[in-house]
Order: structure tokens, then C-alpha cells, then sequence
């Protein structure tokens, strides 16, 4: 039995949303298109994973108007610690609920051209260049049921714009804080680097629903021009009331690079795509994600790297540790298309049980359309090494302070890619959480 | 500083259900160290897992006490904490846990909570540690025993020996794959240790380590025992004649299949 289909929205309402937020016509469009497409068009099927009874569709789509924040101490202590103790408030976007609650881009940066401003603002001052962007050619608004309701009901973001060779060597960072534990987020976070333009963006998501179920359907579509160069890092850290659908998809042309390192710690049921297409020649991405699974929760997690262009490089990087009863898919797909001669796909997941009752699984997976490439993958689904314990045990350390540094250690790979200091620390913090 | 006492007595010591030492007696004592020698598969590296808990061997009979407390009902980190250490002769990797931050834990582990050792006095010791085994100050920040070669895991046994200064140590065969200089590096720091307050039980197939570390007893197993205990002067002698005149005198018959390696 799949979950009653009829949505609890109509274009009445989307239109007075639409309007409500002055956006211009097209995207009332979209979003009026969208609706009349999510009836029809089925979920989204992660591999090995039944989603049919978990609730993505059924939520509450207010909007609580939410208070400004003008300093880090307004914050509750759980978020302060995303911040560096100095932290200067500069190059920072906050988002309290669906609105925004902060938003500070350095001078430096406006004069440069730099757009760093919720999506509603951007889509009012930079009507034509957001359309142009958004969920066209990354996520399509017909990809799945779930994008189509996400092209209808978004309600919050934010909208990153980098002219041409403007180099940002200060990180951007965004904050999603979900504070009202009902209503659902449907953010949509919408990058884009121009010709041989560099910018690092960190984002953190962050709920306290522990009972209180809701939804968080999520979009990012990251765009990187010849020569550009993205550092994308996340922490997402939905509660366990969240379900969550992340589609995270990056295009980047001629030399560009689209990095990823997401550490993804939802406590809550989630499915997650991240999918790069390495478009142009030479173009590269290295993706690379961790995740702690516990208590009840399944999620499904898929990292690919569609290769159209010759000589292009994909990485793919996936650590998991499971605990409780917690079940997790790993799918790693790197694609090699016809054509993309001298392309190189590499893939390596691996997963870490720590419990009887839980489940992991690593699907490496690699499809290949020419001859002339190399590729290569490594998967792993295993208990900590009872050797590696006795070793660190015979050195004093107790059995959970010598299982705490082997876990720190499988995972670190991905942890040291996170491009700030205090969200590294954060999710150091997070990942300790989860594991004990 | 108390004097330490290891004693072991009737060590019977099996796995997987088979019957590696058949009753090992041994004592070994601060200011003491110690030699144990003897052909392959006869137990020397079982009796040096045994002692620490080596997870996949199983202890059937005896005792082993350290200053009357009984070892077997420790756990391996117990172990360590009252003083033992083993310089394990295959030393795991350990992936993304940096050689310096492990030493850090391992001597904060047997320190009170709250009374850690402080970050500058530790980064002084490793590095004066590190120079005195000529080790390189790289691997102070490379993963622990990750893509290490032989001489350098070796090396890095022999500086946590230094850095955690343990009552009792047990090497097994830490001179194994060691070429001439590496060895006399190793030998200098387990020289350094010696004190009335440090007793060392050295494993090792060949006598060549004992040219650079004297020991005061030297014991010879075969087939799961100790057969024979003397002076350093033995160690020459095995190594001029080898182990068939023991078993000639002792009467000992070579068993059907020599269990190697064990």
C-alpha cells in the first residue's frame, strides 16, 4: 500500500504564495506547472531502499515570519558552535525558518559583483539571470514527483553568483536553521561560478523536531563555468522527525572543478543524490560524503559522476558508520559516456558496523560507454578490526576511547575536506553525538 | 620506585583448540632482561600474545601475575595500565589517527582525568624521542603504521616504548627485518630503558640482537615449553652450535609436524 498521492495544495494557494513574495511571472509558472506535473509523476526510487510509506508529500507549508538576528549571541548555543569563537558575522547567511534572518556579504565582495542573498531577493533584483539557472539544465522540475513539488512549494534559499574571474578565497556560509519544528523546508540553494571565478560554500541545516514529524525537501544545482572552481561542504543535521529528499547536482564545463564534501548526519529517514556532470573538456569533481547512521533510521544515499567530456576526472569517496539498527544504501555510480576519451572514474565506499542490528550496504557501481578510459573501485561493508582494537587496547586506551579514534580515523578522509575550521569542528562534534 | 614482578606459572595456552605452550614458567623482575630463544612454531610469540590478550588466543591452564594480581582477568587496556607493554611483532594500521595524536591518548590513558600531560611538555619529549631513534619527524604526523616499511613500524614500537615507559616489556622479535643500522637504533632504545625499575622479556629467533642488548637470562623453548635457562654465555653458544645438542641432551624428539610460526 503506497501513502494516500492526492497533495494537500492547489494552485490558489501556490499563485497567493507566489504573489505574496512578488516573484516575476515566470517563476509563478513554474511553480503553477510543477504542481499540475506532481500528481502525475511518480517518486523517486532509490536502489535497494523502499521509500513507499514514508511521508514526503503530507506536510505543513506555513510560513512563520521569523525574527532578525543581528548577533552570533542570539543564537541558541547548539548553532553558536558552527561559528568560530572571532567569527566576524562577514560573508554570512542566515535563515531562520523561511525567512532571512542575516545576511552580511563583505563590501569587497558587492563591489566585485558577488550576489550572496536569499533566493526570494535574487529572483526580484536578479530576475533574469536566476531564471536562466534555476532547475533547468542541473535538476529538472519533471525529474520525479519530489522536485516537482519542490519546483511548486520552495519556500527559502539562497542564490550564490560569482562573476567572471572573481576569486573568493574567503568561504561563504549559509545556515539553515529550521527552528519551527512543523512546518516543512523546501530550500533551494542555487550556485553559480562564472568563467574562471573560484568560490568556497559551506552550508549547515539544522532542526530540533525530534518527534515532531515534518519534511525537508531540498534542492542545490551548482553551475561552474570554464576555468571556475567550486568548494561545496555541508553539514546536514535534520532531527528525527525530518524525512528528508536532498538532491544535490553540480555542471561544470571546459577545466572547471565541482568539489563536494557533505557530512551527511540527518537523524531522521533520508534519501540523498548527489550527481555531478562533468560536462567539458578536463572538467573534474571530487565528491565525497560521510555518514553516521543510529537508532531506527534507513537512508539511502546515491554519489555519481556522469563524464560527457574528454579527459575528464571523477572521484567518488563514500565513509559510513552504522550503528543501532540503522540501515544505510551506499550507491556509487560513476558514468563514462561515449566519447569522453581519456576519462578516469574512480570510486571507493566503504562502511563501518558497529552493531548486530545494523545493516550497510556499498554498491559500487561503474557504466562505461568507451574504450579508451580508466576507472577503478573499491567497496568495503565490514566490523571494526578486532586486531586494530587489541592494538590500541595494549596501549592503555579503554575499548570505547580506542573504538572512538578508529571510527575518527575511517571517517577523516572525507571530515578534513570541510573547507571551515569551525564546521569541521562541528561536525567532529556531531559525528561524536551520533556514535555515542 | 617498587621493584615489579611478572611470574608465570604453568601456561597452557591454545587456538583455535590447538595446544601451542604446554606449560611455561617464568619470572621476570625490574632491573632484569631476559632472552627467550628457540626454533619456529615453538611458542615464544604465543607466550608474548598470551601476556597481553591477544583476542584469538585462549589461556586453558596457569597463571600470570604482575606483583600478585592476576593478569588473565585484566582486560588487554587493564593490562597496559598496570604497567606491561608488548612491541607487537606485526603492529596494526591504523587509517586517519596521526602517530602523535595516538601517543598523546595512550599516555594520557594511564594519567589521572585532569591531569593530561601538557601539549608542549609532550611535543618536547616526542621530539627529543624522535632524534634519539633517528626516526624522521614526518612520521610524528603520518597515520598510525599506515604504509610504514618494516624498519619503520619497528621504530615506532620502540618510541612508544620511550614515551609510555612501561614496568614490564615484552619484545617480539622486534629485530626481525631489520637491517644493521636500524638494529643498533632499536638496541640504543631499549638500552635507554634500563633501570632498576624496568624489566624486559626479549623474543628473538636470532642471537645477533643480543650483541648489542645484554641480557641476564636466557631461556630456550621448544615445543611449547621452556627447556632451558642459563647465562648470556648460552645465547653464544646456540648461536655457534645451534638447538640439536639441547635436544639431544634433554632427550626431546622432533614432533611429527612442527606447528610453524606460532
Amino acid at each position: 500500500m503506497s501513502v494516500e498521492t492526492k497533495l494537500p495544495f492547489n494552485q490558489e494557494y501556490i499563485q497567493a504564495f507566489s504573489k505574496d513574495r512578488n516573484e516575476p511571472g515566470w517563476m509563478a509558472m513554474l511553480r503553477s506547472k510543477a504542481l499540475e506535473m506532481a500528481d502525475s509523476l511518480d517518486m523517486p526510487k532509490p536502489d535497494k531502499t523502499k521509500i513507499t510509506n514514508w511521508n514526503f508529500t503530507d506536510f505543513q507549508h506555513s510560513n512563520k515570519e521569523a525574527v532578525k538576528i543581528t548577533s552570533i549571541d542570539e543564537l541558541p548555543e547548539e548553532l553558536r558552535a558552527y561559528f568560530d569563537d572571532d567569527a566576524s558575522m562577514e560573508n554570512l547567511y542566515i535563515q531562520r525558518n523561511q525567512t532571512a534572518a542575516y545576511n552580511s556579504l563583505s563590501q569587497e565582495l558587492q563591489d566585485k559583483g558577488v550576489i550572496f542573498t536569499d533566493i526570494f531577493t535574487a529572483m526580484n533584483e536578479h530576475s533574469d539571470l536566476v531564471e536562466k539557472y534555476y532547475m533547468n539544465d542541473a535538476v529538472a522540475v519533471d525529474q520525479n514527483r519530489l522536485t516537482a513539488l519542490h519546483g511548486a512549494l520552495m519556500n527559502g534559499g539562497i542564490f550564490v553568483y560569482v562573476p567572471r574571474n572573481v576569486q573568493i578565497k574567503e568561504p561563504l556560509q549559509a545556515v539553515f536553521w529550521q527552528e519551527d519544528t512543523d512546518s516543512a523546508l523546501l530550500n533551494h540553494v542555487l550556485v553559480v561560478a562564472e568563467e574562471g571565478s573560484s568560490v568556497t560554500y559551506v552550508e549547515n541545516y539544522i532542526s530540533h523536531n525530534d518527534t515532531e514529524e515534518t519534511v525537508a525537501n531540498l534542492v542545490t544545482e551548482v553551475f561552474a563555468h570554464d576555468n571556475a572552481q567550486v568548494a561545496y561542504g555541508a553539514v546536514d543535521n535534520f532531527a528525527a522527525g525530518t524525512t528528508t529528499y536532498v538532491n544535490r547536482r553540480g555542471v561544470a564545463k571546459h577545466d572547471a572543478r565541482i568539489d563536494w564534501a557533505l557530512g551527511q548526519m540527518n537523524d531522521g529517514n533520508t534519501v540523498s543524490e548527489n550527481i555531478t556532470y562533468l560536462m567539458g573538456r578536463n572538467a573534474t569533481s571530487d565528491a565525497k560524503a560521510v555518514s553516521v547512521g543510529r537508532g531506527k533510521q534507513t537512508q539511502n544515499f546515491t554519489s555519481s559522476i556522469r563524464q560527457f567530456g574528454k579527459a575528464t576526472d571523477g572521484y567518488i569517496l563514500q565513509r559510513g558508520v552504522m550503528k543501532g539498527s540503522a540501515s544505510t544504501i551506499f550507491n556509487a555510480i560513476g558514468k563514462i559516456e561515449h566519447g569522453a576519451t581519456k576519462a578516469n572514474s574512480e570510486q571507493e565506499s566503504r562502511v563501518l558496523m558497529l552493531s548486530e542490528k545494523s545493516r550497510g550496504d556499498a554498491n559500487p557501481i561503474l557504466l562505461i560507454d568507451e574504450d579508451d578510459v580508466t576507472a577503478g573501485h573499491a567497496a568495503s561493508v565490514g566490523r571494526v578490526d578486532p586486531l586494530q582494537m587489541y592494538y590500541l587496547m595494549s596501549r592503555g586506551l579503554e575499548r570505547e576511547e580506542a573504538e572512538r579514534l578508529v571510527i575518527h580515523g575511517f571517517l577523516a578522509p572525507v571530515v578534513a575536506q570541510l573547507p571551515i575550521e569551525s564546521v569541521r569542528k562541528q561536525l567532529t562534534q556531531v559525528i561524536e553525538r551520533k556514535v555515542y | 620506585m617498587s621493584s615489579t614482578v611478572l611470574e608465570i606459572k604453568n601456561l597452557h595456552v591454545s587456538i583455535e583448540d590447538k595446544e601451542i605452550l604446554k606449560g611455561v614458567n617464568l619470572t621476570v623482575k625490574s632491573g632484569e632482561f631476559h632472552a627467550i630463544m628457540g626454533p619456529n612454531g615453538t611458542g615464544k610469540s604465543t607466550l608474548a600474545s598470551a601476556i597481553m590478550g591477544h583476542p584469538n588466543y585462549e589461556v586453558t591452564e596457569g597463571t600470570i601475575k604482575l606483583d600478585g594480581e592476576d593478569v588473565l582477568e585484566m582486560e588487554v587496556d587493564e593490562r597496559a595500565r598496570v604497567g606491561l607493554f608488548l612491541a607487537m611483532q606485526y603492529p596494526s594500521e591504523i587509517s586517519g589517527v596521526t602517530t602523535s595524536d595516538f601517543l598523546r591518548s595512550a599516555i594520557n590513558a594511564k594519567r589521572e582525568e585532569g591531569d593530561e600531560i601538557p601539549l608542549m611538555n609532550f611535543i618536547k619529549k616526542l621530539d627529543w624521542d624522535l632524534e634519539y631513534l633517528d626516526i624522521d619527524k614526518n612520521m610524528a604526523t603520518r597515520y598510525l603504521n599506515e604504509g610504514f616499511s618494516g624498519g619503520e613500524k619497528k621504530r615506532n614500537e620502540i618510541l612508544q616504548l620511550l614515551q609510555l615507559k612501561p614496568d614490564i616489556a615484552i619484545l617480539d622479535e622486534i629485530d626481525s627485518g631489520l637491517d644493521i643500522d636500524a638494529l643498533k637504533v632499536v638496541s640504543k632504545g631499549i638500552n635507554k630503558m634500563r633501570s632498576d625499575n624496568f624489566g624486559c622479556l626479549i623474543i628473538t629467533h636470532y642471537q645477533r640482537l643480543l650483541n648489542y642488548i645484554t641480557p641476564d637470562f636466557v631461556h630456550v623453548m621448544m615445543q611449547g615449553r621452556v627447556v632451558k635457562s642459563d647465562g648470556p654465555e648460552l645465547a653464544k653458544r646456540l648461536e655457534a652450535e645451534g638447538y640439536e645438542w639441547i635436544k639431544e641432551e634433554l632427550g626431546i624428539e622432533d614432533e611429527e609436524t612442527a606447528e610453524q610460526n606460532a
